[in-house]
């Protein structure tokens, strides 16, 4: 479960994200969709403690993020698959997530198998790998933790059409089991075959939210106090 | 791809894969972080270039030394100019990499509070520092024992252990000079630039200076960190060196210390 409530975030003059409230669902997959510097990155590091909300709260698991003991047993977090030292190896990479969480040695080879690394492709530096091969691995050190919830940014980014249908059929067994799902998008496409709720974003704002009962979408169209006010531009 | 399989099924019980919740202990961020300085080519042979530089002092000293220059004393201060340049790189690149390789995005997520994540790295960089001066030193005496039957001399111990213990002290201070420039720029070129200026053309700047100023030379112990520091490498310090070193020390390395830690707390990865 992750509660957003009232989140801005300002940086001097500029608003990156602007009263944002929406929550994510165990059991479900939660889509934020909303083009290039609409704030989802922004709202997403402010989640995981890696940015200071200027008002708001967020929780996951009913705590603040920098609460958890040891996050990466109960939140999975892929921001940006590029932010991997390039020098390490895919192996290694992994494997120091492994000792952060202190799981057992076997993880490392199963998570590689579960994201269709090979032993040679892990064996190999970063800076070899493709953006696709960087987001399986980004996926893999997610999921090495076995977290109820899994936060990812962009995670269709640089994937194929067949690594498009394993995240997606990744992320459906993870919710089925019970897990909370938030990922974020720029395209539609990428996202609503996947998201059960849908939560848009705009100029830092939440413009809509769907979710969908019983197979049936409901838009609801955001109540906005101050519409005709322009938002102040966006971050990133 | 492979099909999908339960090594992705979120976890329902505490427990279940050995782990337990209670917190990451420091030890473990620490030795993680320690694996983090070798587990790369360039920390990977930054580490090996200290044991190799190391060696080919002592042999130069072995091969160019005269009989009478052939101490232990002379091993030893061949062997520390490495060890002072090179293991203070470790520890910069330690702090660095994660902005500028951002693998902080994955280290201050996995653990949140950045100042034990950063603790750890000084706590690793002065284990290094621990472990490499006491072998680099072996190797000196290694070389002291060679050098001298090969010259057909007794071996000279010029050395007593004050004095060994200040060269600890000297390479600790390197090391934690290096940090401090890590927290204080988190980003690896400007951090190394920075360092390769204090340490190699702020010292030659400062004894041209000396030589032509006597108003520089009576001021330059109490303004000189570098200055101040090298007494360590040569032998016991007086009362008003050490005052020297304390009060160099606290402008040049404690101030800008807590600067940098108090900004590295914020500084977003980006």
């Amino acid at each position: 479960m992750i509660t957003v409530e009232s989140l801005t975030k300002t940086y001097g003059t500029l608003t990156a994200v602007d009263d944002v409230s929406f929550s994510a669902r165990p059991g479900r997959v939660t889509g934020l969709l909303g083009p290039h510097g609409a704030g989802k990155s922004t709202t997403l590091r402010i989640i995981v403690g890696l940015t200071r909300a200027s008002s708001g709260t967020a929780t996951v698991c009913g705590r603040r993020y920098r609460d958890l003991p040891n996050p990466g047993l109960e939140v999975g977090v892929l921001l940006d698959a590029s932010a991997q030292h390039a020098g390490r190896t895919g192996r290694e990479t992994l494997s120091l997530a492994r000792r952060f969480m202190g799981l057992p040695l076997g993880r490392v080879e199963q998570m590689l198998d579960l994201v269709s690394l090979t032993p040679d492709e892990a064996s190999r530096r970063v800076r070899e790998y493709s953006p696709g091969m960087r987001q399986r691995l980004g996926i893999a050190t997610a999921l090495i933790g076995e977290p109820e919830v899994l936060i990812l940014d962009e995670p269709a980014y640089g994937l194929d059409q067949a690594g498009l249908r394993w995240l997606r059929g990744i992320v459906r067994d993870y919710a089925d089991r019970g897990g909370t799902v938030l990922l974020s998008a720029h395209l539609p496409d990428e996202i609503e075959a996947m998201s059960d709720d849908l939560v848009v974003i705009g100029n830092g704002r939440i413009l809509a939210q769907r979710t969908i009962a019983d197979g049936v979408p409901v838009l609801t169209p955001e109540k906005q106090p101050g519409a005709d006010h322009q938002p102040q531009g966006a971050g990133a | 791809m492979t099909t999908v399989n339960t090594a992705s099924a979120p976890r329902r019980t505490t427990g279940a894969t050995g782990a337990t919740d209670h917190g990451i202990p420091l030890s473990r961020i620490t030795r993680t972080e320690l694996r983090k300085m070798f587990d790369t080519r360039s920390g990977f042979w930054l580490s090996a270039s200290i044991g190799i530089v190391a060696l080919l002092a002592t042999a130069a000293v072995i091969v160019l030394a005269s009989d009478d220059q052939l101490t232990y004393a002379t091993f030893t201060s061949a062997i520390n100019i490495p060890l002072t340049v090179l293991l203070p790189m470790i520890a910069i690149l330690s702090v660095t990499s994660e902005w500028t390789q951002r693998s902080g995005l994955t280290t201050f997520t996995l653990v949140p509070h950045r100042g034990r994540v950063i603790a750890a790295k000084a706590l690793a960089s002065i284990g290094v520092a621990a472990v490499a001066i006491p072998l680099a030193f072996g190797v000196g005496a290694l070389g002291n024992l060679i050098g001298a039957t090969a010259a057909g001399i007794e071996p000279v111990w010029n050395l007593t252990v004050l004095d060994l213990v200040g060269s600890v002290l000297g390479n600790v201070l390197s090391v934690l000079f290096g940090f401090m420039l890590g927290v204080l720029i988190r980003n690896s070129a400007g951090a190394l630039v920075a360092y390769f200026v204090y340490q190699v053309l702020l010292p030659i700047l400062a004894s041209t200076v000396a030589a032509s100023q006597t108003w520089f030379r009576d001021l330059q112990p109490w303004v000189d960190f570098d200055y101040a520091q090298s007494a360590l490498f040569h032998g016991a310090l007086t009362s008003q060196q050490w005052a020297h070193l304390a009060f160099t020390g606290t402008v040049w390395l404690v101030i800008p210390m807590i600067i940098g830690l108090l900004l590295v707390r914020k500084a977003e990865v980006s």
